[in-house]
């Protein structure tokens, strides 16, 4: 009974409605995470990858709101789902770290009290004393230094390398199953980053914890991920393995993304870059929606949404040229 | 602490500051008090004598010098009107403006806390306007208004509460809604706008992605993050209380430092009139001085500096 997969999402659609118009953030997502992998959420700012996440954890605001589609969380399904029965799940079973270690801790708790109190509103855990040692062994876990005299520090007083290994922390001390990371690394500075990335697949691979990282980065992508889809304006325009994807790259978006990333042997006066900008999520071009930006696109690209069509094994990509292959 | 020293030391400037101001402004405006204590039908000579004995012959820095060395001594001369020492007279006043004052203070800061959390929480919802159009009203309706309109109403009409103050704690009501509603008003504002804010922050989604409901996360997250503008603000509203109690105190007859302040002015009360602004003055100061403190105190980030 036990499906493969910790995440099931099957086209979600997540939309703001503004006084200006219906803003489609997430337009018709569906997306797997398989037990124990990494699976990346690859695209630019404002393609509604934040949002698939946020949907998943019931963070979506006002005016915003999930239209439809279904979230499976290991085979339940958390759309349509009470806030008392989602808040139970989430910290314990499915956690989330943040872009932000800077503002995403509260500025006036202590660090340790802030994730022992991920630790205790999940029941079980009833003395403070305890409390605090599992805490401090988590600390010590992600890495932190001194991790008794860090316990009672504030957020302010830790560097952005060290909030997000809290941030680590306090998502990871339930022993979630699924662990949603959005733009973990975007905030920090390159060495930094390399360290918590690492540190988030050696825990992953130690506690058989699966996760969905969200990211710009294809640096990134490559160093953790083994699975990878590519979004681009609220959709999902190619799925691949992280090998299939760098080696076989099918989709033109996915193409330009991958040639923008400057290589150390690039004439540095020229950089690649995708011509155009995103698309007003308001008032989404006809058919498919990368098509204005596309160096390859004809007539029907226009008329006509793709569907997702096989490239390979386990590859799909959304693009009438990889139909016709 | 050190912090604390350090601005209670730099308050001694500001008071001469002060001192040497109501000193000067009180001699430019017209009217002298020794033609106002005597009446018209005096002599001239009579008149010299009486400028003599209150020192008010010697040159102006002379009085003041001489003012300023007494006040730090707690020597604040002696009122013409009553004929007592100032430090007295405000002594035996202070009680009834600090009764005023903390009643007023207890009920707007109550008052405007739950009708800002609450306006907050329902925000664009029916207890929202209510309160916001309560708080509207309390912010610009002036003093004297809204005191009439409540003696009017609760003394008058309905005879439930003392016209005017007698010294019973029944009788301080009245004047301390008149006096809180205002300060009720900003505080409500100011907590609703800094919560709403404070709901929109990174750190509210992380509580909310550790498992915590709604009510965990504005009164365990947000709340205190939200009051630390709306306290520093209490704190300088003592001293809108303080000049919100000169009114208060005349309309409902509350024999406080207020009254004081308004029967110096229109006697010509030098000293007393000098007497009560030094007073409020520390009052001001010493609030601002707890504000400073208190916003340490709860934002561990400034303790730090």
């Amino acid at each position: 009974m036990d499906s493969p997969n910790i995440l099931e999402i099957k086209d979600l659609h997540t939309s703001f409605f503004t006084d200006s118009g219906v803003v489609k953030a997430v337009n018709g997502v569906s997306l797997n995470v398989p037990r124990g992998k990494i699976t990346g959420l690859v695209g630019e700012s404002g393609c509604g990858k934040s949002m698939t996440a946020k949907s998943v954890m019931g963070l979506v605001r006002n005016p915003g709101r999930i239209e439809s589609g279904s979230i499976l969380l290991d085979g339940k399904e958390l759309v349509g789902l009470p806030e008392k029965e989602l808040r139970k799940l989430c910290g314990d079973e499915v956690s989330m770290i943040f872009q932000e270690p800077m503002t995403s801790l509260n500025p006036v708790i202590r660090v340790g009290r802030q994730v022992e109190e991920a630790l205790r509103i999940h029941g079980g855990i009833s003395s403070h004393a305890e409390a605090r040692k599992m805490v401090v062994e988590m600390f010590q876990k992600v890495g932190i230094p001194e991790p008794e005299e860090r316990y009672s520090a504030y957020p302010h007083e830790l560097s952005g390398g060290l909030r997000q290994r809290v941030m680590i922390a306090m998502a990871m001390i339930r022993n979630p199953k699924l662990l949603i990371a959005d733009e973990p690394t975007t905030a920090l500075d390159v060495t930094v980053e390399a360290q918590i990335l690492r540190l988030m697949k050696q825990l992953c691979e130690e506690q058989g914890m699966s996760v969905l990282i969200i990211t710009h980065n294809m640096g990134v992508v490559a160093e953790i991920c083994d699975e990878v889809y590519v979004m681009y304006a609220g959709r999902i325009v190619e799925k691949a393995s992280v090998f299939s994807l760098f080696d076989n790259t099918a989709h033109p978006y996915t193409q330009g993304l991958l040639a923008s990333i400057p290589g150390l042997y690039d004439n540095p006066e020229y950089l690649h870059t995708i011509s155009g900008v995103v698309p007003n999520l308001k008032r989404l071009p006809s058919g498919c929606a990368f098509h204005p930006r596309c160096e390859k696109a004809f007539g029907r690209c226009s008329e006509e949404q793709p569907g997702l069509y096989p490239v390979e094994e386990g590859h799909l990509c959304s693009c009438f040229l990889s139909e016709r292959q | 602490m050190k912090a604390a020293v350090k601005r209670l030391v730099s308050m001694i400037p500001v008071l001469i500051g002060v001192m040497l101001l109501t000193f000067i402004m009180l001699r430019v405006v017209p009217g002298d008090p020794v033609s106002i204590m005597l009446g018209e039908h005096y002599s001239q000579a009579k008149i010299d004598r009486l400028t003599r004995a209150m020192n008010l012959d010697k040159p102006m820095w002379e009085q003041f010098v001489s003012y300023m060395l007494g006040a730090f001594r707690g020597d604040l001369g002696v009122s013409y009107m009553m004929n007592k020492p100032v430090t007295g007279l405000i002594a035996e006043a202070f009680p009834q403006t600090f009764r005023l004052a903390l009643m007023a203070a207890a009920i707007a800061w109550a008052v405007g806390l739950i009708a800002g959390i609450t306006a907050a929480v329902k925000q664009n919802k029916l207890p929202d306007h209510l309160f916001m159009g309560f708080s509207l009203a309390g912010v610009s309706v002036p003093i004297f208004m809204s005191a009439l309109f409540l003696q009017y109403f609760f003394s008058y009409r309905l005879k439930i509460l003392p016209l005017t103050s007698d010294g019973s704690a029944a009788s301080l009501i009245l004047p301390a809604i008149a006096l809180g509603w205002n300060s009720a008003g900003s505080v409500a504002r100011m907590t609703r706008s800094s919560l709403i804010e404070t709901l929109q922050a990174d750190y509210i989604d992380t509580a909310r992605a550790k498992g915590l409901l709604r009510p965990a996360v504005i009164f365990g997250h947000a709340l205190k993050n939200a009051l630390l503008p709306v306290v520093t603000m209490m704190a300088l509203q003592i001293s809108s209380l303080m000049s919100g109690a000169v009114i208060t105190e005349s309309v409902f007859s509350v024999p406080g430092i207020g009254r004081l302040a308004t029967q110096a002015i229109q006697n010509r009360d030098m000293p007393l009139l000098q007497g009560t602004i030094l007073f409020t003055t520390i009052l001001v100061i010493l609030g601002n001085l707890a504000a400073d403190l208190l916003y340490s105190v709860i934002d561990p980030r400034i303790g730090d500096e």
